[in-house]
Formats: structure tokens, sequence, C-alpha cells
């Protein structure tokens, strides 16, 4: 088996680039720390380890094949899916139905792998929507039906047709005009929704005073928000030469989008942990908490990142 | 050549099963026992209830450790009964006496004499999926014979969604366990009973777990 890397320089540099910024959070983090040994700042030193193995584990996945890195998100899209439906509350008459529901991640991925456009964009919207219906309604059971099916298309639509734009990404065709990579575009959408994160968190610690959505999010605020997204607009802005073919206007719609977006998306799934009742998703990552706390953001920009190149560049 | 299989499924199969497809969150884990003899007595939902269970322990320890299992359900073949003996490495338990002398309890009695780790369920049976039945009172005659044998509370959830009774196929579910802190066995069974029963609703509580109906 050949276990060439696949992905251009570029994205290697980018890598190393990251790997120079996870020293530096690291080395302050311990600055923070020092002197006593009362565990200050324990979850934020765990968040910074977590971050060294999600970013050795996501470089490890998308770096030597296609294939690999399209298997590891369909991984990821189980985990996710698996962690939602653990979370919400399904009907013990769903339980076969929640079979073919996670039926659905090894052929959403299939289409990807296939690169057959079409079916990837209309499998979960249309045929899984009509069968997990039909599936259901066959069961005989109408007690919370509605709720049941609202609530079971909505996980496939986020943790499945949702995360799978970014795998989708790996197979998209030669562009119109200039050349791109498809990894770099992964990794530019889902480096930069990360650090998005991380602004707002880092602004809002720092200068936050004006809470914003505060029913939904309490700790969130405007000078986080905005904080956040004009930084991120400003790596958008840096980057996208690097790694993408965006003209200088059209980076800094997409830095504003996935600034935006990121946002929405943290608060979406923070509004939806509030309804059921959890802090944290999981427990998978230490400091983070489970996988849907880390990849909330990406449930919005992943989408909407490869619907605008998809638009205007390919 | 049965110790090889028995490596396999639990090494490989049931670990690929229990922390892949489904997923463990475990809390205080460092309450589990380094070494036997000692009990874990947990809430009974699912075949999958033992081998969660036994999928946290080192395997290392896997010679010692096996679950206590009703004989009347699972030696009632010749196949079942090979695979419940030499694979799953059960320690039979009849549930009913065939004559009036005889002890229900030795063949758990004498497994942890030889120093075994047992996976036991209190409630004798798996009965409706994530509904806890009744305790029922052979923890506290176990206790009561060996009482230097520390018995660990283990509270799980979703086990009995992922493979409840009479269904073949598993489906993915998040699977909470929890460990609870060592029981002691103070003369008294009733009380002793009482305990353990407080300890696993405490446990019970610790994640607020929506209705499965």
């Amino acid at each position: 088996m050949n276990l060439d890397v696949w992905v251009p320089r570029n994205v290697l540099w980018v890598f190393g680039a990251i790997v120079a910024l996870l020293v530096v959070a690291t080395l302050v983090v311990a600055w923070m720390r020092r002197g006593d040994g009362t565990g200050r700042h324990a979850e934020l030193a765990a968040r910074v380890r977590s971050w060294w193995v999600l970013v050795f584990v996501f470089a490890i996945a998308i770096s030597f094949r296609r294939g690999i890195a399209i298997g590891f998100f369909a991984v990821l899209s189980f985990l996710a899916l698996k962690e939602y439906l653990s979370l919400v509350p399904t009907r013990r008459a769903d339980r076969r139905v929640l079979f073919w529901v996670y039926l659905c991640v090894p052929l959403q991925y299939l289409w990807v792998w296939y690169e057959w456009y079409n079916l990837f964009l209309i499998f979960i919207p249309v045929w899984a929507f009509l069968f997990v219906a039909m599936r259901m309604v066959m069961r005989g059971d109408t007690k919370d039906f509605l709720r049941a099916a609202g609530t079971i298309h909505w996980g496939l639509m986020t943790m499945v047709f949702g995360l799978s734009h970014l795998a989708f990404l790996l197979v998209l065709p030669e562009g119109k005009a200039v050349p791109a990579h498809g990894a770099a575009l992964l990794l530019f959408v889902v480096l930069l929704t990360e650090l998005n994160d991380v602004l707002q968190y880092i602004w809002g610690r720092t200068l936050g005073r004006h809470k914003v959505l505060e029913s939904v999010s309490p700790k969130k605020t405007v000078e986080g928000l905005v904080g956040g997204v004009l930084s991120t607009t400003v790596v958008a802005f840096l980057l996208a030469p690097v790694l993408t073919p965006l003209t200088p206007t059209d980076s800094i719609a997409v830095g504003l989008m996935i600034g935006i977006g990121g946002f929405l998306g943290d608060v979406t799934i923070s509004a939806l942990k509030r309804d059921i009742g959890v802090k944290d998703s999981g427990s998978l990552i230490p400091g983070h908490g489970g996988i849907l706390d880390r990849i909330d953001s990406l449930l919005f920009t992943a989408p909407l990142f490869f619907h605008f190149m998809a638009y205007f560049y390919f | 050549m049965a110790w090889v299989l028995r490596l396999f499924f639990y090494g490989v199969l049931v670990r690929l099963v229990v922390l892949f497809v489904l997923g463990l969150n475990v809390r205080h884990r460092e309450r589990l026992p380094v070494k036997g003899p000692a009990i874990l007595a947990a809430n009974h939902n699912s075949h999958l209830d033992a081998m969660a269970m036994i999928s946290l322990l080192p395997l290392r320890l896997l010679s010692k450790v096996r679950p206590v299992a009703a004989a009347d359900y699972f030696l009632s073949n010749p196949l079942l009964a090979w695979f419940a003996l030499k694979v799953v490495g059960i320690v039979p338990l009849n549930r009913q006496r065939r004559t009036p002398e005889e002890d229900l309890l030795a063949p758990v009695v004498d497994a942890l004499d030889r120093g075994e780790i047992l996976v036991f369920f209190p409630e004798g049976s798996r009965g409706e999926p994530e509904q806890l039945a009744e305790f029922k009172s052979g923890l506290a005659r176990i206790a009561e014979r060996r009482p230097d044998v520390p018995v660990i509370p283990v509270y799980t959830h979703g086990l009995g969604k992922a493979l409840p009774k009479g269904e073949w196929m598993i489906v993915p579910f998040f699977v909470d366990i929890f460990v609870g802190e060592t029981l002691v066995f103070d003369g008294d069974r009733a009380a002793y009973m009482e305990r353990y029963r407080s300890a696993m609703a405490a446990l019970a509580l610790e994640e607020k777990h929506a209705d499965w109906s």
C-alpha cells in the first residue's frame, strides 16, 4: 500500500504554522499557571492538550489518501450522530428506525467517494427524509410522532448531510479558473472555523461586557462575537491566497460568513443542549466536552463554505 | 484453544462493539477493582451489560473476570452452553433449587475463593429495557458469606436501548457507566441491600437521562 502524502506543500506549511501556534498556546497557558500548584486554568490546559491530539488526528486523517480522509469524516459523522441520538429523547418504537438512520452514514459517504454530486445533494433531504417517515409510520405508533420524526431528520441533516460537505470538498472537480486542491479548501474552512471559536472565546474573555443571546449561551458577548468575526476575517484574507483560489473580496466575504456561521452553529447546539438540560454533549474530548461541543460551529460553516465555493468557483 | 477464542472475543470483538459501535462514558473509573476477588454489582438491561463492564477492566485480568449468569438460560442447549462457559466464561447460577438442600450460591463463593472478579446482577434478569426491577437479596447473601470481598455498585444506562431483551440487532447508543464506592458488609442483610439500593439511586441521579418508552 502506497502511503505517500497526497496533499500539496501549502497544506503541510499551514499544518506547520498550526503546530507553531499550539506551541505558543501551550507556553502561554503554562505561563498563566506558573507559581502555585492550585490547578488554576486546569480546563484551559486540558483544552490545549486536546487541541494537540485533534490537530494530530486531523493531519493524519487528511494527509495520506483521499479514501482515508473520506473514511475519517464518515467516522466523525457516525460519532456525532450517535452522540446526538443518545442525547435527545428517542422513542422505543423507533429503535429499528434508528438502525436505518445510521445506515445513511456509510451511504452518504459512498456518494462522496463516487463523486456522485446529485445524489450527495438529495439523498438525505429527499430520500432519507421520506424513507424514515415511511418506516416510522409502518410501526404504527402515533404518540410523539412529529417530534420523533423531526428530531431524527434534524440529526441526519446536521450530523450527516452537513458534515459530509467537508468530505465533498476533497472530490470537487478542477476549478473553472484557478486550480485548487480539495484538501487545502478543507483545511481552510476547518482551521478558520476552529480559530474563530478560539478567537471569539479570547475576545469575549478579555473585553466581553455586553451579553448576546444570554438565554441560550450565557457567556457569549457582543465584544467576543464582533472581535472574533473581524479577526477571523483578517486571517481569512491573509490565508486565502495560500490555500484557496478566492479573490481578495471573496475571501473577506468568506471570512465574515465563517465567523458569523460559526457563531450560529455554536449557539444552535447550545440551544439544543439547553433544551435537553445538559452542559456538555459528552466526555470524549477532555476540556471540550463531547464531539458535538467541538464540531458545533462546523455544522453551519461547512455547508455554507462548500456552496459558496461550488457556486462561484467550480 | 478456548482461551485464544476468549481473548479474541473480549480483546477484539467485544471491545469493537462496546468501545466503537456503542462508546462508553465512564465516571469514577478509579473505583474499579485492580485485582480479585471482587464483585461488580450492576443493574441489568441487556446481554451487553456484562460485556461493557468487562471492557472496562484491563485484558491482563481477563483470566480472572467472569460474569455470573443464569444456568437455566445459558446452559439450555449444548452449543450455547459451550460458548457461555468457554468463551464468555460465565459462572453458571441456578435460579431455582432442584433439591431442598442445594446451595445455589456455591459456584459464586467458589469463584470468589479462586480470586476472581465477578460481574453480578442483583435484579436476576434483564426485565423491561431501561427500567430498574427489584434487587434480590442474593447479593447480600454472598456478601455475608465473604464479607472481605469488595462489592462495587455499577450503574449503567443505554445498554437496554442498544440491545434490549428479545432483540438481536444492536443499535448504537452512547452508554453511561457510573462506578460507585465499595460497599462493606456490616452483618445485616436487609440494611446492606438498602445501602446498595441507595448507592445505585445516587449513581443514577448523576446524569439526567431522557425517558425511553
